[in-house]
Protein backbone atom coordinates (compact mmCIF):
# COMPACT_ATOMS: atom_id res chain seq x y z
CA UNK A 1 0.00 0.00 0.00
CA UNK A 2 2.87 2.08 0.55
CA UNK A 3 6.30 2.20 -0.85
CA UNK A 4 9.35 3.74 -0.06
CA UNK A 5 12.02 4.11 -2.47
CA UNK A 6 15.88 6.12 -1.73
CA UNK A 7 14.30 8.09 0.97
CA UNK A 8 16.40 11.00 2.20
CA UNK A 9 15.32 14.30 4.58
CA UNK A 10 16.99 16.68 6.35
CA UNK A 11 15.72 20.04 8.39
CA UNK A 12 19.10 21.41 8.23
CA UNK A 13 21.75 21.09 5.50
CA UNK A 14 24.34 18.50 6.59
CA UNK A 15 22.31 16.89 9.13
CA UNK A 16 20.29 14.20 7.60
CA UNK A 17 17.49 12.43 9.08
CA UNK A 18 17.44 9.68 6.75
CA UNK A 19 19.66 8.70 3.95
CA UNK A 20 18.05 6.10 1.59
CA UNK A 21 15.60 5.13 3.36
CA UNK A 22 13.44 1.73 1.66
CA UNK A 23 10.52 0.59 3.65
CA UNK A 24 7.05 -1.28 1.99
CA UNK A 25 4.16 -1.17 3.66
CA UNK A 26 1.28 -3.75 3.32
CA UNK A 27 -1.80 -4.14 5.54
CA UNK A 28 -0.36 -5.64 8.75
CA UNK A 29 -0.73 -3.46 11.96
CA UNK A 30 2.40 -1.82 12.27
CA UNK A 31 4.70 -0.08 15.27
CA UNK A 32 7.62 2.41 14.04
CA UNK A 33 9.71 2.70 17.48
CA UNK A 34 13.07 4.04 18.43
CA UNK A 35 14.66 6.58 20.37
CA UNK A 36 13.28 10.11 20.42
CA UNK A 37 14.55 12.19 17.31
CA UNK A 38 15.34 9.38 15.50
CA UNK A 39 13.24 10.82 12.80
CA UNK A 40 9.97 8.67 14.02
CA UNK A 41 7.41 11.84 13.35
CA UNK A 42 9.61 12.88 10.53
CA UNK A 43 8.63 9.61 8.42
CA UNK A 44 5.07 10.01 9.45
CA UNK A 45 4.68 13.74 8.45
CA UNK A 46 6.65 12.60 4.77
CA UNK A 47 3.98 9.81 4.68
CA UNK A 48 1.30 12.23 5.18
CA UNK A 49 2.69 15.00 2.69
CA UNK A 50 3.00 17.13 5.19
CA UNK A 51 6.96 17.93 4.00
CA UNK A 52 8.24 17.06 0.92
CA UNK A 53 11.15 14.21 0.47
CA UNK A 54 14.55 15.78 -0.81
CA UNK A 55 15.49 12.92 -2.42
CA UNK A 56 13.74 9.59 -3.65
CA UNK A 57 10.22 8.40 -3.27
CA UNK A 58 6.89 7.38 -1.32
CA UNK A 59 4.17 6.05 -3.45
CA UNK A 60 0.63 6.17 -1.23
CA UNK A 61 -1.23 3.77 -3.70
CA UNK A 62 -1.54 5.39 -7.14
CA UNK A 63 0.00 8.63 -5.19
CA UNK A 64 3.34 10.41 -5.73
CA UNK A 65 3.53 12.19 -1.90
CA UNK A 66 5.84 14.54 -3.84
CA UNK A 67 3.59 15.66 -6.78
CA UNK A 68 -0.11 15.54 -5.22
CA UNK A 69 -0.96 17.68 -2.65
CA UNK A 70 -1.86 17.03 0.74
CA UNK A 71 -5.12 17.80 0.60
CA UNK A 72 -5.93 15.01 -2.06
CA UNK A 73 -3.46 12.55 0.15
CA UNK A 74 -5.86 13.26 3.45
CA UNK A 75 -8.56 10.83 1.57
CA UNK A 76 -5.76 7.96 1.82
CA UNK A 77 -3.77 8.54 4.74
CA UNK A 78 -4.62 10.48 7.72
CA UNK A 79 -2.29 11.08 11.00
CA UNK A 80 -3.56 11.62 13.99
CA UNK A 81 -1.14 14.00 15.86
CA UNK A 82 1.03 13.43 19.19
CA UNK A 83 0.19 16.83 20.60
CA UNK A 84 -3.87 17.18 20.27
CA UNK A 85 -3.75 20.74 20.45
CA UNK A 86 -1.54 20.96 17.25
CA UNK A 87 -4.88 19.79 15.78
CA UNK A 88 -7.82 20.93 17.21
CA UNK A 89 -9.38 23.94 16.14
CA UNK A 90 -13.24 24.16 16.64
CA UNK A 91 -15.32 25.08 19.11
CA UNK A 92 -17.78 21.91 19.19
CA UNK A 93 -16.63 18.45 19.31
CA UNK A 94 -19.32 17.38 16.52
CA UNK A 95 -17.88 20.18 14.19
CA UNK A 96 -14.36 19.29 15.32
CA UNK A 97 -14.69 15.83 13.95
CA UNK A 98 -17.30 17.00 11.00
CA UNK A 99 -14.39 19.29 9.40
CA UNK A 100 -12.56 16.41 7.98
CA UNK A 101 -14.90 14.55 6.51
CA UNK A 102 -16.32 18.06 4.40
CA UNK A 103 -12.79 19.00 3.52
CA UNK A 104 -12.62 16.09 1.54
CA UNK A 105 -15.80 17.19 -0.10
CA UNK A 106 -17.84 14.51 1.87
CA UNK A 107 -21.56 15.37 1.46
CA UNK A 108 -23.04 16.80 4.69
CA UNK A 109 -25.15 13.96 5.90
CA UNK A 110 -22.11 11.40 4.56
CA UNK A 111 -19.82 13.33 6.70
CA UNK A 112 -22.04 13.99 9.92
CA UNK A 113 -23.02 9.87 10.02
CA UNK A 114 -19.26 9.27 9.49
CA UNK A 115 -18.72 11.97 12.55
CA UNK A 116 -21.15 9.75 15.33
CA UNK A 117 -20.10 6.65 14.10
CA UNK A 118 -16.16 7.97 14.71
CA UNK A 119 -17.43 9.71 18.06
CA UNK A 120 -18.62 6.31 19.16
CA UNK A 121 -16.12 4.34 18.65
CA UNK A 122 -13.95 6.81 20.80
CA UNK A 123 -16.62 7.27 23.16
CA UNK A 124 -17.31 10.78 23.05
CA UNK A 125 -20.97 10.27 21.73
CA UNK A 126 -22.26 11.97 24.51
CA UNK A 127 -20.46 15.04 24.23
CA UNK A 128 -21.27 16.39 20.76
CA UNK A 129 -21.86 20.12 21.76
CA UNK A 130 -19.10 20.18 24.26
CA UNK A 131 -16.11 22.88 23.33
CA UNK A 132 -13.30 20.36 22.54
CA UNK A 133 -10.65 22.82 24.70
CA UNK A 134 -12.80 21.62 27.74
CA UNK A 135 -11.96 18.30 27.39
CA UNK A 136 -9.00 16.70 29.25
CA UNK A 137 -5.78 15.42 27.74
CA UNK A 138 -6.97 12.23 26.99
CA UNK A 139 -10.24 13.11 25.50
CA UNK A 140 -8.38 15.54 23.18
CA UNK A 141 -6.13 12.64 22.03
CA UNK A 142 -9.67 10.34 21.69
CA UNK A 143 -11.19 13.28 19.57
CA UNK A 144 -8.37 13.41 17.11
CA UNK A 145 -8.60 9.96 16.81
CA UNK A 146 -12.40 10.25 15.94
CA UNK A 147 -11.58 13.75 13.57
CA UNK A 148 -9.34 10.84 11.26
CA UNK A 149 -10.90 7.95 11.23
CA UNK A 150 -14.27 10.15 10.20
CA UNK A 151 -12.73 10.81 7.08
CA UNK A 152 -12.23 7.12 6.49
CA UNK A 153 -8.97 7.01 5.27
CA UNK A 154 -7.22 3.58 3.67
CA UNK A 155 -4.00 3.98 6.24
CA UNK A 156 -4.17 5.96 9.54
CA UNK A 157 -0.80 6.62 11.37
CA UNK A 158 -0.98 7.40 15.53
CA UNK A 159 1.89 9.53 16.60
CA UNK A 160 2.22 8.20 20.19
CA UNK A 161 -1.86 7.33 21.05
CA UNK A 162 -1.23 6.15 24.38
CA UNK A 163 0.48 8.70 26.05
CA UNK A 164 -1.73 10.44 28.65
CA UNK A 165 -4.38 7.69 28.62
CA UNK A 166 -5.29 5.31 31.99
CA UNK A 167 -5.68 1.74 31.73
CA UNK A 168 -9.35 2.24 30.03
CA UNK A 169 -7.95 4.79 27.49
CA UNK A 170 -5.37 2.59 26.44
CA UNK A 171 -8.29 -0.64 26.29
CA UNK A 172 -10.33 1.99 24.06
CA UNK A 173 -7.13 2.14 21.65
CA UNK A 174 -6.94 -0.86 21.83
CA UNK A 175 -10.41 -1.19 20.81
CA UNK A 176 -9.97 1.42 17.66
CA UNK A 177 -7.01 -0.49 16.58
CA UNK A 178 -9.14 -3.86 16.19
CA UNK A 179 -12.18 -1.79 14.53
CA UNK A 180 -10.16 -0.69 11.87
CA UNK A 181 -8.19 -3.93 11.18
CA UNK A 182 -11.50 -5.18 10.72
CA UNK A 183 -12.38 -2.84 8.08
CA UNK A 184 -9.22 -3.88 6.38
CA UNK A 185 -7.21 -0.70 7.36
CA UNK A 186 -3.55 -0.38 7.34
CA UNK A 187 -3.10 0.94 10.95
CA UNK A 188 0.49 2.52 11.83
CA UNK A 189 1.88 3.67 15.29
CA UNK A 190 4.97 5.80 16.82
CA UNK A 191 5.21 4.78 19.73
CA UNK A 192 7.66 4.14 23.15
CA UNK A 193 5.04 1.63 25.09
CA UNK A 194 6.71 -1.96 24.27
CA UNK A 195 4.33 -3.34 26.04
CA UNK A 196 1.41 -1.92 24.02
CA UNK A 197 3.45 -2.93 20.78
CA UNK A 198 3.85 -6.17 22.09
CA UNK A 199 0.40 -6.87 22.74
CA UNK A 200 -1.11 -5.19 19.78
CA UNK A 201 1.14 -4.74 16.36
CA UNK A 202 1.88 -7.87 13.97
CA UNK A 203 4.73 -6.37 12.63
CA UNK A 204 7.21 -3.57 14.01
CA UNK A 205 9.99 -1.27 12.59
CA UNK A 206 12.87 -0.15 14.47
CA UNK A 207 14.65 3.26 13.57
CA UNK A 208 17.90 4.71 14.64
CA UNK A 209 19.44 7.49 13.99
CA UNK A 210 17.59 7.46 10.49
CA UNK A 211 17.87 3.98 9.50
CA UNK A 212 15.70 1.22 9.53
CA UNK A 213 17.78 -1.62 11.80
CA UNK A 214 15.55 -4.21 12.38
CA UNK A 215 11.72 -4.95 10.57
CA UNK A 216 9.96 -7.74 10.98
CA UNK A 217 7.33 -9.91 12.86
CA UNK A 218 6.94 -8.47 16.23
CA UNK A 219 8.10 -11.63 18.04
CA UNK A 220 11.17 -11.66 16.02
CA UNK A 221 12.34 -8.02 16.67
CA UNK A 222 11.80 -8.33 20.18
CA UNK A 223 13.90 -11.18 20.18
CA UNK A 224 17.00 -9.39 19.06
CA UNK A 225 17.72 -7.91 22.03
CA UNK A 226 21.66 -6.93 21.18
CA UNK A 227 20.20 -4.76 18.63
CA UNK A 228 17.21 -3.60 20.16
CA UNK A 229 20.16 -2.41 23.00
CA UNK A 230 22.37 -1.01 20.36
CA UNK A 231 19.53 1.20 19.08
CA UNK A 232 18.49 2.05 22.62
CA UNK A 233 15.11 0.50 22.67
CA UNK A 234 13.84 -1.61 25.84
CA UNK A 235 12.25 -5.02 25.07
CA UNK A 236 8.72 -5.02 26.48
CA UNK A 237 8.30 -5.84 30.32
CA UNK A 238 7.14 -9.67 30.16
CA UNK A 239 9.77 -10.41 27.13
CA UNK A 240 12.32 -9.23 29.89
CA UNK A 241 10.98 -10.98 32.21
CA UNK A 242 11.37 -14.32 30.04
CA UNK A 243 14.90 -13.49 29.54
CA UNK A 244 15.81 -13.10 32.73
CA UNK A 245 14.57 -16.64 33.47
CA UNK A 246 16.07 -18.09 31.02
CA UNK A 247 13.59 -19.15 28.73
CA UNK A 248 14.55 -19.60 25.23
CA UNK A 249 11.38 -17.76 23.28
CA UNK A 250 10.01 -14.61 23.29
CA UNK A 251 7.01 -13.75 24.96
CA UNK A 252 4.74 -11.16 24.28
CA UNK A 253 1.95 -11.18 26.63
CA UNK A 254 1.10 -11.95 30.31
CA UNK A 255 -0.83 -15.02 29.41
CA UNK A 256 1.48 -16.83 26.71
CA UNK A 257 4.27 -16.27 29.83
CA UNK A 258 1.95 -17.45 32.51
CA UNK A 259 1.20 -20.58 30.28
CA UNK A 260 4.31 -21.24 29.44
CA UNK A 261 5.59 -21.69 33.13
CA UNK A 262 2.94 -22.94 34.14
CA UNK A 263 4.02 -25.84 31.08
CA UNK A 264 7.93 -25.65 32.71
CA UNK A 265 6.44 -26.70 36.05
CA UNK A 266 4.89 -29.64 34.73
CA UNK B 1 10.30 15.68 59.18
CA UNK B 2 6.78 16.19 57.44
CA UNK B 3 7.10 18.18 54.17
CA UNK B 4 3.59 18.22 53.31
CA UNK B 5 0.64 18.44 55.75
CA UNK B 6 -2.71 18.11 54.29
CA UNK B 7 -6.16 17.42 56.12
CA UNK B 8 -9.57 17.17 55.14
CA UNK B 9 -8.34 18.91 51.43
CA UNK B 10 -12.19 19.40 49.65
CA UNK B 11 -11.82 21.11 45.89
CA UNK B 12 -14.23 22.28 43.52
CA UNK B 13 -13.61 24.30 40.24
CA UNK B 14 -15.66 27.20 39.35
CA UNK B 15 -18.77 25.84 37.35
CA UNK B 16 -18.73 22.51 38.36
CA UNK B 17 -21.00 20.23 39.99
CA UNK B 18 -18.89 17.34 42.08
CA UNK B 19 -15.63 17.84 44.17
CA UNK B 20 -12.73 17.26 42.49
CA UNK B 21 -10.64 16.30 45.19
CA UNK B 22 -13.26 15.06 48.18
CA UNK B 23 -11.48 15.10 51.79
CA UNK B 24 -7.89 14.10 51.10
CA UNK B 25 -5.80 13.98 54.45
CA UNK B 26 -2.27 12.60 54.57
CA UNK B 27 1.26 13.42 55.11
CA UNK B 28 4.23 13.32 53.37
CA UNK B 29 8.27 12.81 55.36
CA UNK B 30 10.99 14.95 53.61
CA UNK B 31 12.71 12.90 51.05
CA UNK B 32 9.85 10.19 49.96
CA UNK B 33 8.95 9.48 46.30
CA UNK B 34 5.50 9.08 46.03
CA UNK B 35 3.62 8.00 43.20
CA UNK B 36 0.06 9.04 42.44
CA UNK B 37 -2.45 6.78 40.08
CA UNK B 38 -5.43 6.47 39.21
CA UNK B 39 -7.73 6.85 36.28
CA UNK B 40 -8.14 10.13 34.33
CA UNK B 41 -10.14 12.78 35.61
CA UNK B 42 -9.75 10.78 39.15
CA UNK B 43 -8.16 14.46 41.02
CA UNK B 44 -4.67 13.15 40.22
CA UNK B 45 -3.29 16.52 38.42
CA UNK B 46 -5.66 18.88 40.82
CA UNK B 47 -4.05 17.43 43.41
CA UNK B 48 -0.52 18.54 42.60
CA UNK B 49 -2.21 21.73 41.80
CA UNK B 50 -3.12 22.10 45.20
CA UNK B 51 0.46 21.46 46.39
CA UNK B 52 1.97 24.38 44.45
CA UNK B 53 -1.12 26.61 44.93
CA UNK B 54 -2.81 27.28 41.74
CA UNK B 55 -5.65 25.45 43.42
CA UNK B 56 -7.15 27.84 44.66
CA UNK B 57 -4.99 31.11 43.84
CA UNK B 58 -5.33 30.10 39.71
CA UNK B 59 -7.93 28.67 39.89
CA UNK B 60 -10.63 29.82 42.50
CA UNK B 61 -13.21 27.76 43.10
CA UNK B 62 -14.35 26.51 46.37
CA UNK B 63 -11.70 25.21 48.84
CA UNK B 64 -12.11 23.72 52.26
CA UNK B 65 -9.12 22.45 54.87
CA UNK B 66 -5.58 22.66 54.71
CA UNK B 67 -2.74 21.99 52.24
CA UNK B 68 0.88 22.88 54.54
CA UNK B 69 4.06 22.45 52.33
CA UNK B 70 7.41 23.21 53.76
CA UNK B 71 5.88 24.91 57.01
CA UNK B 72 3.98 27.19 54.54
CA UNK B 73 -0.13 27.17 54.53
CA UNK B 74 -0.87 27.21 51.01
CA UNK B 75 -4.40 29.12 51.06
CA UNK B 76 -2.64 31.85 53.43
CA UNK B 77 0.41 32.34 50.82
CA UNK B 78 0.95 33.63 47.33
CA UNK B 79 1.54 31.37 44.68
CA UNK B 80 4.95 32.77 43.98
CA UNK B 81 6.25 32.39 47.49
CA UNK B 82 5.06 28.89 47.45
CA UNK B 83 6.89 28.76 44.00
CA UNK B 84 10.62 29.17 46.24
CA UNK B 85 9.73 25.85 47.82
CA UNK B 86 8.32 23.31 45.17
CA UNK B 87 8.60 22.92 41.49
CA UNK B 88 6.19 21.68 39.27
CA UNK B 89 6.56 19.97 36.20
CA UNK B 90 3.28 20.28 34.28
CA UNK B 91 1.71 17.26 31.90
CA UNK B 92 2.06 18.94 28.93
CA UNK B 93 5.07 20.45 28.24
CA UNK B 94 4.18 22.50 25.32
CA UNK B 95 2.17 24.42 28.20
CA UNK B 96 5.28 24.93 30.26
CA UNK B 97 7.90 26.59 27.86
CA UNK B 98 7.56 30.40 28.36
CA UNK B 99 7.17 31.08 24.14
CA UNK B 100 9.52 33.85 25.09
CA UNK B 101 12.70 32.72 25.21
CA UNK B 102 14.74 31.71 21.81
CA UNK B 103 17.09 28.87 23.39
CA UNK B 104 17.22 25.75 25.36
CA UNK B 105 19.27 27.90 27.40
CA UNK B 106 17.31 30.97 27.64
CA UNK B 107 14.38 28.97 28.51
CA UNK B 108 15.55 27.17 31.90
CA UNK B 109 17.11 30.92 32.85
CA UNK B 110 13.71 32.16 32.96
CA UNK B 111 12.94 31.14 36.28
CA UNK B 112 16.26 31.21 37.61
CA UNK B 113 16.30 35.39 36.11
CA UNK B 114 12.61 35.33 38.16
CA UNK B 115 14.14 34.52 41.69
CA UNK B 116 17.26 36.70 41.28
CA UNK B 117 19.62 33.97 40.91
CA UNK B 118 22.84 35.83 40.13
CA UNK B 119 24.72 35.14 36.98
CA UNK B 120 27.36 33.12 37.49
CA UNK B 121 26.00 30.62 40.00
CA UNK B 122 22.48 30.80 37.20
CA UNK B 123 25.16 29.28 34.40
CA UNK B 124 26.44 26.55 36.67
CA UNK B 125 22.96 25.70 37.61
CA UNK B 126 21.73 25.41 33.86
CA UNK B 127 25.30 23.08 33.04
CA UNK B 128 24.49 20.92 35.88
CA UNK B 129 20.67 20.25 34.62
CA UNK B 130 21.67 20.27 31.08
CA UNK B 131 24.04 17.49 31.59
CA UNK B 132 21.61 15.66 34.26
CA UNK B 133 18.60 15.68 31.78
CA UNK B 134 20.83 15.02 28.84
CA UNK B 135 20.09 17.88 26.53
CA UNK B 136 22.91 19.78 27.07
CA UNK B 137 23.57 19.59 22.75
CA UNK B 138 20.48 21.26 22.48
CA UNK B 139 21.32 24.33 23.96
CA UNK B 140 20.84 26.64 21.63
CA UNK B 141 18.28 25.14 19.81
CA UNK B 142 14.98 27.06 19.79
CA UNK B 143 12.27 25.69 22.48
CA UNK B 144 10.08 24.80 19.96
CA UNK B 145 11.72 23.12 17.71
CA UNK B 146 12.65 20.36 19.98
CA UNK B 147 11.11 16.99 19.73
CA UNK B 148 8.17 16.12 22.48
CA UNK B 149 10.64 14.15 24.12
CA UNK B 150 13.39 16.88 24.06
CA UNK B 151 11.09 19.27 24.88
CA UNK B 152 9.85 17.54 28.01
CA UNK B 153 13.37 17.26 29.65
CA UNK B 154 13.77 21.28 29.20
CA UNK B 155 10.91 21.21 31.24
CA UNK B 156 11.86 19.04 34.19
CA UNK B 157 15.63 20.46 33.50
CA UNK B 158 14.31 24.16 34.12
CA UNK B 159 12.25 23.14 37.43
CA UNK B 160 15.15 21.13 38.68
CA UNK B 161 17.46 24.42 37.91
CA UNK B 162 15.17 26.08 40.75
CA UNK B 163 16.32 24.02 43.49
CA UNK B 164 12.87 23.18 44.77
CA UNK B 165 12.48 21.22 48.15
CA UNK B 166 9.60 19.29 46.92
CA UNK B 167 9.52 18.40 43.15
CA UNK B 168 5.73 17.98 41.85
CA UNK B 169 5.56 15.88 38.24
CA UNK B 170 2.90 14.74 36.50
CA UNK B 171 3.17 12.27 33.83
CA UNK B 172 6.88 13.88 33.08
CA UNK B 173 7.93 11.00 30.75
CA UNK B 174 4.69 10.49 28.97
CA UNK B 175 6.84 11.15 25.90
CA UNK B 176 9.77 9.84 26.11
CA UNK B 177 11.37 6.93 24.87
CA UNK B 178 11.74 3.95 27.59
CA UNK B 179 15.74 4.69 27.78
CA UNK B 180 14.79 8.53 28.22
CA UNK B 181 12.25 8.07 30.51
CA UNK B 182 14.31 5.66 33.20
CA UNK B 183 17.24 8.61 32.77
CA UNK B 184 14.42 10.77 33.99
CA UNK B 185 13.27 8.32 37.03
CA UNK B 186 16.85 8.13 37.87
CA UNK B 187 17.91 11.73 38.42
CA UNK B 188 14.68 12.26 40.15
CA UNK B 189 15.61 9.39 42.20
CA UNK B 190 18.54 10.60 43.05
CA UNK B 191 17.18 13.97 44.21
CA UNK B 192 14.84 12.17 46.14
CA UNK B 193 17.89 10.70 47.88
CA UNK B 194 19.52 14.12 48.59
CA UNK B 195 16.23 14.98 50.71
CA UNK B 196 14.39 16.44 47.94
CA UNK B 197 10.77 15.41 48.69
CA UNK B 198 9.09 13.99 45.22
CA UNK B 199 5.70 13.88 44.18
CA UNK B 200 4.67 11.90 40.70
CA UNK B 201 1.78 11.17 39.01
CA UNK B 202 2.27 8.56 36.28
CA UNK B 203 0.77 5.74 34.03
CA UNK B 204 3.47 3.50 33.98
CA UNK B 205 3.33 1.23 36.52
CA UNK B 206 6.45 -0.73 36.29
CA UNK B 207 8.26 2.67 37.18
CA UNK B 208 6.27 3.51 39.91
CA UNK B 209 6.49 -0.03 41.44
CA UNK B 210 10.44 -0.08 41.44
CA UNK B 211 10.98 3.85 42.10
CA UNK B 212 8.44 5.22 44.74
CA UNK B 213 8.03 4.33 48.66
CA UNK B 214 4.72 4.92 48.86
CA UNK B 215 1.97 4.83 46.02
CA UNK B 216 -1.30 7.15 46.58
CA UNK B 217 -4.47 5.43 44.43
CA UNK B 218 -7.19 7.93 43.80
CA UNK B 219 -10.98 7.69 42.74
CA UNK B 220 -13.22 10.50 42.20
CA UNK B 221 -10.98 13.05 44.50
CA UNK B 222 -11.34 10.22 46.80
CA UNK B 223 -7.96 8.40 48.49
CA UNK B 224 -8.70 4.85 48.02
CA UNK B 225 -5.68 3.93 49.47
CA UNK B 226 -1.85 5.01 50.48
CA UNK B 227 0.69 3.05 50.67
CA UNK B 228 3.88 0.57 49.75
CA UNK B 229 3.69 -0.54 45.96
CA UNK B 230 3.67 -4.32 46.96
CA UNK B 231 0.21 -3.68 49.23
CA UNK B 232 -1.56 -1.27 46.66
CA UNK B 233 -0.83 -3.40 43.04
CA UNK B 234 -2.14 -6.64 45.17
CA UNK B 235 -5.14 -5.82 46.02
CA UNK B 236 -7.83 -7.34 43.82
CA UNK B 237 -10.00 -4.42 42.65
CA UNK B 238 -7.21 -2.17 40.77
CA UNK B 239 -9.12 -2.26 37.56
CA UNK B 240 -11.98 -1.31 38.59
CA UNK B 241 -10.27 2.10 39.73
CA UNK B 242 -8.93 2.54 36.56
CA UNK B 243 -5.51 1.30 36.55
CA UNK B 244 -3.58 -1.92 36.38
CA UNK B 245 -1.22 -3.57 38.32
CA UNK B 246 2.81 -3.66 37.16
CA UNK B 247 3.01 -6.71 34.40
CA UNK B 248 5.42 -8.43 37.13
CA UNK B 249 2.69 -8.66 39.47
CA UNK B 250 0.06 -9.75 36.98
CA UNK B 251 2.60 -12.98 35.69
CA UNK B 252 2.50 -13.55 39.94
CA UNK B 253 -1.15 -13.31 40.67
CA UNK B 254 -2.42 -15.29 37.65
CA UNK B 255 0.18 -18.24 38.90
CA UNK B 256 -0.79 -17.34 42.67
CA UNK B 257 3.12 -16.33 44.04
CA UNK B 258 3.12 -14.15 46.96
CA UNK B 259 6.84 -12.74 48.18
CA UNK B 260 8.28 -15.50 50.77
CA UNK B 261 6.65 -14.51 54.29
CA UNK B 262 4.29 -11.62 53.23
CA UNK B 263 0.85 -11.51 51.97
CA UNK B 264 1.75 -9.24 48.90
CA UNK B 265 2.58 -10.35 44.96
CA UNK B 266 6.13 -8.94 43.41
CA UNK B 267 5.89 -5.64 42.00
CA UNK B 268 9.40 -5.44 40.09
CA UNK B 269 11.32 -7.22 37.84
CA UNK B 270 14.03 -8.47 40.21
CA UNK B 271 11.18 -9.17 43.08
CA UNK B 272 9.37 -11.34 39.74
CA UNK B 273 12.48 -13.39 38.81
CA UNK B 274 13.13 -14.18 42.16
CA UNK B 275 9.90 -15.61 43.25
CA UNK B 276 9.94 -17.73 39.93
CA UNK B 277 13.40 -18.28 39.46
CA UNK B 278 15.04 -21.55 40.79
CA UNK B 279 11.59 -23.31 39.88
CA UNK B 280 12.29 -23.66 35.99
CA UNK B 281 12.54 -27.03 35.00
Amino acid sequence: MIKISNLSYAYTKNTPIFSEINLEFDRRSTAIIGQNGAGKTTLAKLLKGLLKPFDGEIMIGQYNVKTVSAAELSKVIGLVFQNPNDQIFKSKVLDEVMFGPLAIKMSESAAKKNALEALELVGLHEQLETNPHDLSLSEKKLLCVAAVVAMDPEIIVFDEPTIGQDYAGKEKIRNIIQVLKKRNKLVMTIIHDMDFVAENFERTIVINEGIVILDGDTRKVFAEREILKHAHVEDPSITQLGKVLGFQETFLTVEEFVQRWKQSQR
Amino acid sequence: MKKIIVENLKYKYPLTESLALDNLSFEVEQGEFIGIIGANASGKSTLCQSIVGLVPHFYKGAYGGTVIVDGLKVMDHAVSDIALKVGIVFQNPFNQVTGSKLTVLEEIAFGLENIGVPQTEMLERIETVLELLNIAPYRERHPFDLSGGQMQRMAIASIIAMKPNIIVLDEPTSQLDPEGAEEVFQAIHRLSEQGITVIMVEHKMEKIAHYCNRVMLLQKGKMIDFDTPEKIFSRDDLETYGVTAPVYTRVCKALDLKIPGTDYYPVTLEQASRVLGGKIK
